[in-house]
Parts: structure tokens; C-alpha cells; sequence
């Protein structure tokens, strides 16, 4: 996915305003471009998740949003979340309890590439990326906080989205670890090109990214 | 100065007799019914002038003709009515799960829960019967004069038993489901499957249903224990020709005949045969469907054309809560109509004749099912509470093995135990007694009620307890005069909901009570087999009201009793 370089190509948030009763709770309008990050901060409870939910296709029926969220030129407003090609990291892992470490790999896995063992090769490939050979059959209740961090992030990329939002996804990590884990996610986007949207309240993690940031208040 | 003396609380050993008691409820009855078949199966029934062991019960059982075709089909019915209620539940929650349709079907499961099996098979027979509803609208459309000659309720190969069997179970998956789902964390694995780029339907299939199947696994097989053995559907709805194992056990007990007796009894421990093969055929597919489901999900198919599915989803459910609705209409209906003949859809005219006729017949019953069930979900309540009470306090928490003897009662054929049960207490020469009805229904009501009651009772914020404790209340004025007014609302729910599954037994009742004890529920299903439609209708509609009455005084009382306490309202 490499950086086509025309000005459609990128995340562009356009006019983007969401309302809860008549409030405004978030307005922004801001491009992304592939590779960049940009970074949206603020304390809980300034609507950091609305718009999170907004991007990621998930906004509850009581607000009200208008703005078009424009990704590689195609507006994805109103499309379902499974339609967008946005890619979600949570601040939990969330790795599935009944599959392996491979197989919630291979969940993530574009469904294009087909084959039993050219699948399992990619998912192997994907761990060895984020240093974890050999974790392809363990269960993912075994693996530590930063362990788990990097299989989640390799799942959302094998699903080849071409954008990703990070919600607080450092936040439960350790200290130690979060430098290391921060610093992988970000190589990682920038090597498949990817515009990211990071939301956080830590300025560590803004400082990290090293995009522009955005205050809400 | 000495430390001034605690008193122990009075309750405290009274207070650890409650959990046993609660296991006693939940397992003696069930052991003591097995071990009452047992016996008379292999010959030994000394009442009977029998004490010898032998084979020929079985030999008997045997050479009873079609005894092979009511084993199927009482498997048949069974398997397949949990697999089409599981398949609706599951399908529905996946494809809706937080939508505006969800919310609305979400509003009737309590409602269509309350409605007990026999008003909703009667009602789901005046529609589909050939000169039911459903035919009358078509006849109008066609302009046909007499119903077809169809042999639709009671037909060979049970569909219609398990279509009602269906509509009532529907329901009851689909609480256990809403229940299970916030144990799981349903919302964030979907939100992540679908950023991976999932449908709705696979997201849940992949990422959720894994943990949410563990949760209402005994509940689902409840169901299916329950649909091997049922007998009041299956004498509404049910074939004849031969009839489904369950029926034709409480034929041979009730014969004339006392050898018969022998055959009903090793009849009823085939049953037990029946439904445990069919928990373990469900078991089987259980791990079928587990490796399935994963293999699917490792192939990273997507399946995003799921609108077909989900409207068939959403439609089936509708379908399902319309029909047991209309149902409760068409009795309605029914019990006020004067003549009605065939392609009409309305009665010529309305009448209150049918219940003028029926009020002298109804008191005895209607009493008989108020007064046990009023009974049973007393002490149901007092048990839930007591056992309750003392996990609070010895600061146990209830193992998930004690919670898993909640549905002993449940997994076991109902027919099996309650026929061993009824020869145990004519034995000691109680049965028929209102105390052997009432533990006869505790059985089936405590159950729910402490399922129903448990969740409310550890959500409450122990922290009032403790500030009580602290100005020097003991622990039985905290429970008295705290807990329990805090949580009024969930225990008058919970002893509705124990009210409305004693009105709906028919079993317990009939064995337990020996037909001395007769309720709406005996006389509806008793009045089904006549021809009187008017007199059903009527009938069926009390037994479906009684419940309803139930919930809407747990209702009522609390909104009164804390109408100025706003903290204490149902949040809307």
C-alpha cells in the first residue's frame, strides 16, 4: 500500500460535527494523509469515543452527526463498519478466548488470500514481524499485556485496511512496555502507509506519534 | 472496661438450614422418583402384591404396539424443537442485536413467557386447525364453503406439537440469552469483528457466540429434556397414532389395569433412555457446530451478504410472538362467540353465555391453582431468600457446581420422576395431599425463582448493609428491614414468576394431585380433547390471564409502596 501521492488519497474528515441532544459534542475537519498520524486529545469525557464510534461506524441512535468521513476518495459515512476499511485497535487486546493465537490471526486475515497452509504461513509471517515466533499455537490467555497488544495490532493489519483509528490502545499496558509497543504500531502504520486517527489522553503517546494534535475541549 | 458481648444472631444456625433445604428441593424429589420407577420396572411394587424381580415389565413395554414410532417421535419432536427455537434465538440476537427491532421484540418476552403451554397450543390449534382462523381468512379469499379435509393439529409426525413446542420455547431462549449476554462481552467483540470486516451475523457466530453458548448451554438443554417428554402440548397437538412416549406413559399409569402399572413404569425409565440420547445427540452437534464455527472463522470468509438472513431472522421472530399473541385473541374470541360457522371470520354474534356456564365449573380449580401456587412460590421465595442470605453472610458465594443442581429438576424427564414421585407418596399415604401438589410444583418453581432472583440480590450495593452495621444494627435487621424493602421489586418479580409457572404445570399437578386436585391448567387440557371450543377458548384464557395478574401485582404493590421514593422506581 504505498503512498499513490494524488490529494485524494488519505482520511479526510470533513465538517464533522456530532451533536447529543441538541449539544455539540465534537467538530472537527481534518485530512490524514497515508503514513501521517494525527492525534486527538483531551480529558474523558470530551466525546473522544463519540468520535471514535463515528469513524468506526458505530455511533448510538441518540446522537445526531453530520460531516462526511472520506477514505482513498470514497465516502464511507453511511456505510455498515464491516464496509469501511477502517481498522480499530482497543484498548483491550481483545484476542478471541476460544481460538489460538494463530487462529485469531487468521480471523483477521483478508479472506483473498486462500489455502490452509498459505494462511497459516501468513499468520506465522505475522508473528514473526512483532518478534512473537513460534506463539502461533499457544492460547492467548498465556500471553502478557504487550504480547497480547502485538497480536491484536497484526490482526487489524492482515485484515488490510486501508486506515486505522487507536483508541487509548497503550493505556492498559505497563509502562515499560508501552514505549515498545508504541513505537512498533507506529513503524508498523507508516511501513503500510497508513493515515491514522489516535485518540489518547496521555501526551506521551502524542509525542510518540509525532503528527499534528488536536485538543477537544 | 470489658468488650462489650456479641450476641449471636439468633438466625445464624437456623439461617444454614436454608441452603440444604434448597438442595433437598432441587434433588430428593428427582432421586426419590427415579428409585419409585425403578422398583415397579424390573417387577418389585409391594402395594401391588409384587415382590419379586423380574423382566417382565419390559417384555410388556415391548410388545406395546407403535412402541417403536413413540420413541421416535418423541425424540424427533424434541431435537427438533430446540434446534428451530435455538436457530431463531441465535439468528435474531446476531442479525439485531442493538436495533430498534430488537428493542421492540425484547418488550414481549416477558409477556409471551408468562403465557403457560397449553392456552398457546390451544391458541396456535384455533388458528391452524382446518376450520381455524388461518383457513376461514383463506376459504373468504378462495370461496370455499367447508374446511378442507386436512389433518393438520394432531397430525402423524408431530409438526404441529413441535410448532407449538417452538413458539413457547422462543421466549424462554431468549430471556436465558439476554440474561447471558452481559456475562459476555458481547459488545466489544462485535464492534472488533466488524472493524475486521465481518457481517453482523458472522461477527457474532465467530466472536461472540463461543463464550454466550457456555452461558445458556443448561438452559438450552433444559429444552430439550423438557420437548423429549412434554405431555400437555403433546395431548393438544400431538399425534395419536401412535402418541409421543410421554403421553402414552400416563395413559398405561391411569389405566384401569394395575399390571399397566409395571408397564408405565419401565415405559418411564425408556423415557429417561430417550431424553438422555437426545442430550447426548445435542452434545454431539455441539461439538460438530464448535468446529465448525472455528473452521469457518480460520478461512476469514467474511459473509457480509447476510440481509437475507437476518429479515428470515427477524421475520421468523415476529412471526413466532404474532401467532402466540393472535392466539390469545382467537380464545378471546372463542369464549364470547355465539354462532360461528365456518368461513366466517367473526362470530355472528357475541354472548357471555359460555362464561355463565363455566363460572360455576371454574371456582374449585381457579382456587386450587391460586392457593398452590401461591404456596409453592412462597416458599420458593423464603428458600432463594434464605439460602441467599446465608451466602451473604458466611461470604460464600454459591460454587457454579451448587448452581448447576438448579436444573437437576430440569435435565430429568418430567414424566420419569414425578410418576416414581406419585408411587413414593401413595405409598406413605400422602399423595394427592395439598402439601405433596405444592412440593410436587416447588420442584419446577424454585428454580427459576432463585435464577430469577439471584442476579438482583448481588447487585445490591453491599455498602448500605455495612453503614446500617456500623450504627450498630445485627446482621437480621440489615437483611429485614434494608435488603429486603430495597429489593422488593425484584423479589415480588421473581415470586410472580414462580406464581406463573405453577399455573402453567400440568403434570405435577395431575400425578401429584391424583386428579383430586384439579386446576385451570388440568381442566384446560382436559376440556381439549372434548369438542367444545367455547368452554376451551374460556377456559384456556383464565389459565392465560391468571399469570399475567401475577406480574401485574408485583407490578403495582412496589410503585405504591414507594410511590414518594424516587431512587426506587423502575428506571423507564
Amino acid at each position: 500500500m504505498s503512498n499513490g501521492g494524488t490529494a485524494e488519497r488519505g482520511l479526510l474528515l470533513r465538517n464533522v460535527a456530532i451533536r447529543l441532544d441538541g449539544d455539540e459534542l465534537v467538530t472537527l475537519d481534518a485530512a490524514i494523509g497515508p503514513g501521517e498520524v494525527l492525534t486527538v486529545m483531551g480529558p474523558s469525557g470530551v466525546g473522544k469515543s463519540t468520535l471514535v464510534a463515528f469513524v468506526g461506524g458505530f455511533l448510538g441512535r441518540d446522537f445526531r452527526a453530520s460531516g462526511n468521513i472520506i477514505l482513498n476518495g470514497r465516502d464511507v459515512t453511511a456505510l455498515p463498519p464491516e464496509e469501511r476499511s477502517i481498522g480499530l485497535l482497543f484498548q483491550d487486546a481483545l484476542l478471541l478466548p476460544h481460538l489460538s493465537v494463530a487462529g485469531n490471526l487468521l480471523v483477521g486475515l483478508d479472506p483473498a488470500v486462500k489455502g490452509r497452509a498459505v494462511r497459516r504461513r501468513a499468520a506465522e509471517a505475522a508473528l514473526a514481524e512483532v518478534g512473537l515466533e513460534g506463539f502461533a499455537d499457544r492460547d492467548p490467555a498465556t500471553l502478557s499485556g504487550g504480547q497480547a497488544a502485538r497480536v491484536a495490532l497484526m490482526r487489524t493489519l492482515l485484515a488490510r485496511p486501508q486506515a486505522l483509528v487507536l483508541d487509548e490502545p497503550f493505556s492498559r499496558l505497563d509502562v515499560a512496555r508501552r514505549a515498545q509497543v508504541r513505537n512498533l504500531v507506529f513503524a508498523e502504520c507508516r511501513k503500510y502507509g497508513l493515515p491514522v486517527l489516535l485518540v489518547t489522553h496521555d501526551p506521551a503517546d502524542a509525542e510518540a506519534a509525532g503528527g499534528r494534535i488536536l485538543e477537544l475541549r | 472496661m470489658g468488650a462489650p458481648l456479641r450476641r449471636r444472631p439468633v438466625g445464624a444456625a437456623l439461617l444454614r438450614l436454608f441452603p440444604l433445604a434448597a438442595l433437598i428441593v432441587l434433588v430428593a424429589p428427582v432421586a426419590a422418583g427415579i428409585a419409585g420407577i425403578v422398583l415397579p420396572a424390573f417387577g418389585y411394587l409391594p402395594v401391588l402384591g409384587s415382590t419379586e424381580f423380574s423382566l417382565a415389565p419390559f417384555r410388556a413395554l415391548a410388545a406395546m404396539p407403535g412402541l417403536g414410532r413413540s420413541v421416535l417421535l418423541s425424540l424427533g419432536t424434541g431435537l427438533a424443537t430446540t434446534a428451530a427455537a435455538f436457530a431463531v434465538v441465535i439468528l435474531f440476537v446476531a442479525g439485531w442485536r442493538g436495533t430498534r427491532v430488537f428493542a421492540a421484540l425484547e418488550r414481549l418476552v416477558s409477556p409471551l413467557l408468562s403465557v403457560p403451554h397449553a392456552a398457546a397450543a390451544i391458541g396456535l390449534a384455533l388458528l391452524i386447525a382446518p376450520s381455524g382462523v388461518v383457513f376461514r381468512l383463506l376459504a373468504l379469499a378462495a370461496g370455499w364453503e367447508r374446511p378442507p379435509d386436512l389433518l393438520i393439529v394432531q397430525d402423524r409426525d408431530g409438526l404441529a406439537m413441535t410448532l407449538g413446542l417452538v413458539l413457547k420455547e422462543i421466549p424462554f431462549l431468549l430471556l436465558m440469552t439476554l440474561a447471558a449476554l452481559p456475562q459476555t462481552r458481547a459488545a466489544e467483540t462485535d464492534r472488533l469483528m466488524r472493524t475486521l470486516g465481518y457481517g453482523r451475523i458472522a461477527a457474532f457466530f465467530y466472536g461472540v457466540l463461543p463464550a454466550l453458548y457456555r452461558q445458556i448451554r443448561l438452559a438450552t438443554l433444559a429444552v430439550l429434556a423438557f420437548s423429549t417428554a412434554v405431555v400437555d402440548v403433546a395431548l393438544i397437538l400431538g399425534p395419536t397414532t401412535p402418541a409421543p412416549l410421554a403421553v402414552r406413559i400416563l395413559e398405561w399409569q391411569r389405566a384401569p389395569d394395575l399390571d399397566m402399572h409395571f408397564v408405565a413404569a419401565a415405559g418411564a425409565l425408556l423415557q429417561l433412555g430417550v431424553t438422555l440420547s437426545a442430550l447426548l445427540a445435542w452434545l454431539a452437534a455441539e461439538r460438530l457446530g464448535a468446529f465448525l464455527c472455528r473452521r469457518f472463522a480460520r478461512s476469514g470468509r467474511r459473509a457480509r451478504r447476510d440481509a437475507w438472513l437476518r429479515r428470515l431472522s427477524a421475520l421468523l421472530m415476529s412471526l413466532s410472538a404474532g401467532t402466540v399473541l393472535a392466539g390469545l385473541g382467537v380464545l378471546a374470541v372463542w369464549s364470547v362467540a355465539g354462532v360461528w360457522r365456518f368461513p366466517d371470520v367473526f362470530p355472528d354474534g357475541l354472548t357471555l353465555m359460555t362464561w355463565m356456564r363455566l363460572a360455576a365449573n371454574l371456582v374449585d380449580p381457579l382456587l386450587n391453582s391460586v392457593s398452590i401456587a401461591l404456596a409453592a412460590s412462597l416458599v420458593a421465595i423464603a428458600l432463594a431468600l434464605g439460602s441467599l442470605e446465608f451466602e451473604a453472610r458466611s461470604g460464600r458465594t454459591a460454587s457454579g457446581r451448587a448452581l448447576q443442581a438448579l436444573y437437576v429438576p430440569l435435565l430429568v424427564p418430567q414424566v420419569s420422576f414425578l410418576f416414581g414421585l406419585q408411587i413414593l407418596f401413595s405409598f406413605l399415604g400422602v399423595d394427592g395431599t395439598f402439601a405433596a401438589v405444592v412440593t410436587g410444583h416447588l420442584v419446577f418453581v424454585f428454580p427459576y425463582v432463585l435464577l430469577s432472583l439471584a442476579e438482583p440480590w448481588w447487585s445490591w450495593d453491599p455498602r448500605y448493609g455495612h453503614a446500617m452495621r456500623a450504627l450498630g444494627k445485627t446482621a437480621d435487621s440489615v437483611f429485614w428491614r434494608v435488603r429486603l424493602p430495597m429489593l422488593a421489586r425484584p423479589v415480588l418479580t421473581a415470586a410472580a414468576l414462580g406464581f406463573a409457572i405453577s399455573v402453567g404445570l400440568y403434570l405435577p399437578t395431575l400425578l401429584i394431585g391424583g386428579g383430586r386436585r384439579p386446576t385451570v391448567t388440568t381442566e384446560t387440557v382436559a376440556l381439549a380433547s372434548g369438542g367444545d371450543l367455547r368452554l376451551v377458548g374460556a377456559t384456556a384464557l383464565v389459565q392465560a390471564l391468571l399469570p399475567f395478574l401475577g406480574f401485574a401485582l408485583a407490578a403495582f404493590v412496589p410503585a405504591v409502596l414507594f410511590r414518594n421514593r424516587r431512587r426506587l422506581r423502575v428506571a423507564a
